[in-house]
């Protein structure tokens, strides 16, 4: 099946059941094939009337207690972080799939991009920190849908999976897991009575629980800056109190978050670090850089978000050079340079979108570092 | 409502509402806090489980009105109250999902939404104070500004045409429909009592001063001087045609129960 189906269907394993989305190429066919799929598991398909529409839906059925989704490329990604950022703010667990065109703008809507990785981290206003998965195929846009919403319970947060056109249009073998093999991430239910209940004070692990609507606990949530009753704040000091905490319950569980995928690492002299289609192309780059002799390792980010800045210092201490290829003029290279720090070169290769890398030009980039 | 002196005194909705956040932002002769006062008591006479009732706000003045109720309630983003609302009642179709907010709110900003919402008949209750401003920003013009109308960002008197709330509604398949002002508070009680056990999309506009900005900058400078603005010129005509039910600047407002008729309704379908 294709990678759209597939996430699709990784979307229903992992108990979705309710879609609110908005057509728009090349993320269609996930809410064509939830459209038909949720009928048949009792779920919910609603299509909106735009993408700021989608993602608002989307919030609201989650409060409902139901875990939900929804899907766009581009231009609908840019509508959709207006409530995105509410999603933070509420602490709502949801998944928001990108299927990344070219852009700015209209762009190219057919053809594949990775132009949306920054406006992933901060393309909603005000400073907080988010969850992003970048998988490199059909199956793992099924097992990343599947491990997104599973994170998105666990630390409460809309949780985004940036796959690309590329991926999302391709086709190829797909496991479906059995559900009785799925390992699911149950919300956290408060455990105190309703006049107890402070919707925002967070277990020690920073994450607070979280009542359904309609279950009697009459809680109060607001987009405000607000403290852990859920009532509007308007200091700097709730302000501190509440980003830090947003922000931390990312940041300080990045050991757990983070998933790296790691080949020929321990000895290599140059790194290829690169996500999504484009670790995917990179692959042939340093199979031939090695055949050639050069002492090569690839490092693909499965987590984009959080950066796995750790990591790359560590590798930065021990290696010549990373190289990054991504279909966009360079934003994750920055990352991975102000993590290298100056002790190692970080070689961008850029595409400008349309088309994936021809692994030559990959190629001639771990070249220049040996040369 | 400010704050009431020793603790013998107790309001008939202090219950219904989270008195440690009284008292609230509301200016002086604001008409929030009756609309308030109408739908709570509306609510009780609906008979409603009230565990099963959730609010839904927007942005605005009004869009705080969630913040003082209690009951489950959502304070969300500008203009999107209504699609939020659309979510929690589909992903639970047990909940009975009210959406309070303001005529800059669910008519300017989020006037596709409820457009929309009408069109689908989306099993919710649209509570909608309209000043004819944006109250909280301080006064600016609004999509139900009456033409001529002095706001601060039309400082020369308001060029463009209102929106008509009920006609909007209506012609979007909104199944009931009726406008009241702050001046008929029985009246706005019973319509909301009647929105509330609607099947399907039902809206309720409430004329709502706002002597701060909009009735300041427009010859009513207080709340009083609105209210009695709003008896004196408002005609009951149930049977009106919708086209008509446009408010000019001092002129006429058309009230009643304009629409009440029966229509499938998602997620009864």
């Amino acid at each position: 099946m294709s990678g759209d189906e597939a996430c699709a269907e990784g979307a229903i394993s992992a108990g979705c059941r309710f879609f609110a989305g908005y057509p728009i190429t090349p993320a269609t066919e996930i809410a064509e094939r939830m459209s038909r799929r949720l009928p048949e598991v009792d779920g919910t398909y609603i299509q909106m009337e735009d993408e700021l529409a989608s993602m608002a839906a989307i919030l609201g059925a989650s409060w409902a207690g139901v875990k939900a989704m929804t899907a766009t490329s581009g231009p609908g990604f840019s509508l959709m972080m207006e409530n995105f950022g509410l999603g933070v703010m509420l602490e709502t667990p949801c998944v928001l799939v990108n299927i990344q065109r070219a852009g700015p703008s209209t762009g190219l809507p057919t053809l594949t991009g990775q132009g949306d990785m920054m406006q992933a981290r901060w393309g909603s206003h005000g400073c907080y920190s988010i969850i992003a998965l970048s998988p490199n195929s059909p199956q793992e846009l099924y097992d990343l849908t599947i491990k997104a919403f599973n994170l998105s319970e666990r630390y409460r947060l809309p949780v985004l999976v940036m796959a690309e056109a590329a991926t999302g249009h391709m086709y190829e073998k797909v496991v479906i897991s059995p559900v009785s093999e799925i390992e699911i991430t149950p919300r956290r239910k408060p455990t105190v009575p309703p006049e107890e209940y402070l919707p925002f004070k967070p277990d020690s692990d920073l994450v607070p629980p979280m009542a359904n609507t309609g279950d009697g606990y009459r809680f109060h949530v607001t987009g405000l800056t607000h403290d852990e009753r859920g009532y509007p704040a308007m200091t700097a000091e709730a302000q501190d109190k509440l980003i830090r905490r947003l922000v931390d319950k990312i940041e300080k569980n990045k050991g757990e978050i983070i998933e790296l995928e790691e080949d020929g690492i321990d000895d290599a002299e140059v790194v290829v670090c690169s996500y999504g289609i484009s670790a995917r192309v990179s692959l042939i780059a340093v199979k031939r850089a090695r055949d050639e002799g050069i002492r090569t390792g690839m490092l693909r980010l499965i987590t984009v978000w959080p950066f796995p800045e750790d990591r790359i210092r560590e590798l930065a201490r021990r290696v010549k050079a990373f190289v990054v290829p991504e279909i966009n003029y360079g934003q994750i290279a920055l990352e991975v340079e102000r993590c290298a720090g100056g002790m190692v070169r970080t070689i961008l290769v850029p595409h400008m979108g349309g088309a994936v890398h021809n692994p030559e030009l990959i190629l001639d980039a771990i070249k220049q570092v040996v040369r | 409502m400010s704050k009431v002196a020793g603790d013998n005194k107790k309001h008939p909705l202090d219950a219904y509402l989270r008195m440690e956040r009284l008292p609230h932002i509301w200016c002086p002769g604001c008409g929030c806090g009756v609309v308030l006062n109408c739908f709570l008591r509306g609510l009780l006479k609906s008979g409603l489980a009230l565990d099963k009732v959730a609010v839904v706000s927007g942005i605005g003045c009004t869009g705080r009105a969630a913040g003082y109720i209690k009951l489950d309630s959502f304070h969300t983003t500008h203009g999107r109250a209504i699609p939020f609302a659309t979510g929690l009642k589909l992903a639970n179709p047990e909940l009975k999902v009210v959406v309070f907010s303001g005529d800059g709110d669910l008519v300017a900003i989020g006037g596709n939404h409820l457009i929309h919402a009408a069109r689908r008949n989306i099993d919710i209750t649209v509570l909608c104070a309209n000043n004819f401003n944006y109250g909280m920003t301080g006064g600016q013009l609004g999509s139900t500004t009456p033409l001529t109308a002095r706001t601060t960002t039309s400082p020369y008197g308001n060029i463009e045409e209102p929106f008509n709330i009920p006609y909007l509604a209506a012609a979007s398949g909104a199944v009931y429909v009726a406008r009241w002002t702050t001046a008929q508070v029985s009246r706005l009680e019973k319509a909301i009592t009647e929105a509330l056990l609607k099947r399907g999309l039902s809206l309720v506009e409430v004329i709502s001063p706002c002597p701060t900005y909009y009735g300041r900058m427009n010859k009513q400078p207080t709340g009083l001087e609105q209210m009695k603005y709003f008896r004196r010129n408002s005609v009951i005509k149930p049977d009106i045609d919708l086209k008509y039910t446009d408010i000019k600047l001092d002129g006429q407002i058309v009230v009643g129960k304009f629409v009440d008729i029966e229509r499938p309704s998602i997620p009864d379908l």
